[in-house]
């Protein structure tokens, strides 16, 4: 979760003077000063989000507008999910693919009705910006927006709750949906996604509106959550983060991300060698699996069976409602099924685990 | 953040008082502050053998884990047993509840150990 940063100044996000008046414990993010926890604990903001209602500053993330009349074709070359399936008003989960198939970014892609508004991740902000323009044709217009927007997500079983007193915005819209709206007065975008299984909703818009609605928010007794809880939250669901369960080495396929890979669509960059992953079999899968000792694993311990390495974790920690170790990683077939017994190694000792089917939290309000 | 002034400091950020023959040894409340949310900990056995600067368990946390190092030469005289079940206890109470370990028939060197204004220096 730490980068060298070298030279360049680290950035605040608007929400910064908040975290510390709030006391959070902030660290270094991708270029950013993040709040990693508040003074109530993780495992406190973990709870609160599962049974209640939390918020995140992820202003950190980057956003780009793509329109022009070519910005569809444009889209549906550089994605590997269908952009002609999304509709004004929807969102899309979908990647960035290398020609051999490695991801370069996983994102979400708005079909606004001037265009297209595309949320990256906030460590391959420049990485991907560049590789779009350089992809560019005359006949689409790419803009980095990161700087002019803020990002809040309001995520747990009564952001509902919370946010209709703000808003007249019609907030039983479809998940992966969005509305433009007023929350507090001010102009924003609100969207139905979010990276914690729960139902919520993420509201962009510029520093000055976010930082007020924020503020309304605690001011409410909502509770902030840092990005220590977040990743407990999404890995729980099985959600991948970029450097960790996926990278330029790993590929859409192996990384159980088919349902957003539209090989039957036209030509996109990855097309060629994800159809020949797909008929050939991936080596490996990312697999989901619970430790039946005590134990966390964390990324980069080996998974084992029989004394034979078949694998590695790329994501680990406890789940707290669980209260038992859980992870993601990477196994080669045959041995990636569930149900299959493996050993982890932490530290000196082999502790048994077991390959189960995601989620590891089967009930949330997600779909309330 | 509390450093009380009548207890020793190591550079590993532990705590240790020695009375009556008996070391206790903790983690300062600066230490578990940085851990986070303690998950669980693993303890050695009481009569083991122990090396000043070894390794003598680990501190599991949500995000991290963090070896824990015996400050002395010497041999186990009692784990917490509170931290089986309650290792939440080396956050809310560090220098008290949360003790680790306890060691006896141990080299009494003190001379690395840090006074409380020097284990301030080292944290602020």
């Amino acid at each position: 979760m730490t980068e060298e940063i070298l030279d360049i100044p680290i950035k605040e996000t608007a929400l910064y003077h908040s975290h510390v008046q709030l006391g959070a414990k902030l660290v270094p993010f991708a270029g950013y000063n993040m709040p990693v926890s508040y003074p109530n604990g993780i495992q406190s903001e973990y709870f609160t989000v599962r049974d209640e209602v939390g918020i995140f500053d992820v202003s950190h993330m980057g956003e780009f507008t793509i329109d022009g009349s070519g910005a569809e074709s444009f889209l549906q070359k550089m994605t590997i999910n269908d952009v002609e399936k999304l509709q004004i008003g929807e969102a899309q989960y979908s990647a960035l693919c290398y020609p051999n198939g490695g991801i370069v970014d996983d994102l979400i892609l708005y079909r606004k009705s001037g265009g297209y508004f595309m949320v990256v991740n906030a460590s391959n902000i420049e990485k991907d910006f560049n590789w779009l323009c350089e992809h560019k044709t005359e006949d689409v217009n790419l803009k980095n927006v990161s700087d002019d927007y803020s990002l809040i997500a309001l995520q747990g079983p009564k952001s509902r709750d919370i946010l209709s007193t703000y808003t007249h915005a019609n907030l039983k819209m479809p998940f992966y949906t969005f509305e433009d709206a007023l929350v507090c007065g001010y102009p924003v975008m609100i969207s139905r996604t979010g990276y914690t299984g729960e139902l919520g909703f993420e509201i962009y818009g510029d520093a000055n509106s976010l930082v007020y609605i924020w503020d309304e928010l605690i001011n409410a007794g909502v509770k902030p959550a840092g990005l220590a809880a977040r990743d407990i939250l999404r890995m729980e669901m099985k959600y991948c983060l970029y450097g960790n369960d996926i990278d330029k080495t790993t590929n859409p396929i192996e990384a159980g991300l088919s349902w957003i890979t539209v090989l039957s669509k036209g030509d996109f960059i990855g097309k060629d060698a994800l159809l020949e992953i797909k008929k050939n079999g991936s080596a490996r899968q990312l697999i989901s699996f619970a430790m039946e000792e005590r134990g966390i694993p964390r990324q980069g311990y080996g998974i084992f069976l029989n004394s034979q390495k078949v694998g590695i974790v790329t994501s680990g920690t406890q789940s707290p409602k669980l209260n038992n170790g859980i992870g993601l990683a990477y196994v080669y077939r045959p041995f990636h099924k569930t149900g299959q017994n493996i050993s982890i190694q932490i530290r000196n000792k082999f502790i048994p685990a077991k390959i189960i089917k995601p989620p590891f939290i089967k009930e949330t309000s997600l779909h309330y | 953040m509390i450093i009380p002034e009548d207890l020793q400091y190591t550079e590993d950020h532990e705590w240790v008082k020695i009375e009556n023959e008996i070391a206790t040894i903790g983690i300062t409340d600066y230490a578990q502050g940085e851990l986070g949310d303690i998950i669980f900990i693993e303890l050695p056995q009481p009569g083991d053998a122990v090396e000043e600067k070894a390794s003598i368990g680990t501190i599991e946390a949500v995000k991290t884990v963090a070896d824990i190092y015996s400050p002395m030469q010497g041999e186990i005289y009692e784990v917490n047993p509170i931290l089986e079940d309650e290792p939440e206890c080396v956050n809310t109470d560090p220098y008290a509840k949360g003790w680790i370990i306890k060691l006896t028939n141990f080299t009494n060197d003190t001379a690395n150990f840090l006074t409380a204004d020097e284990y301030k220096n080292l944290v602020q």
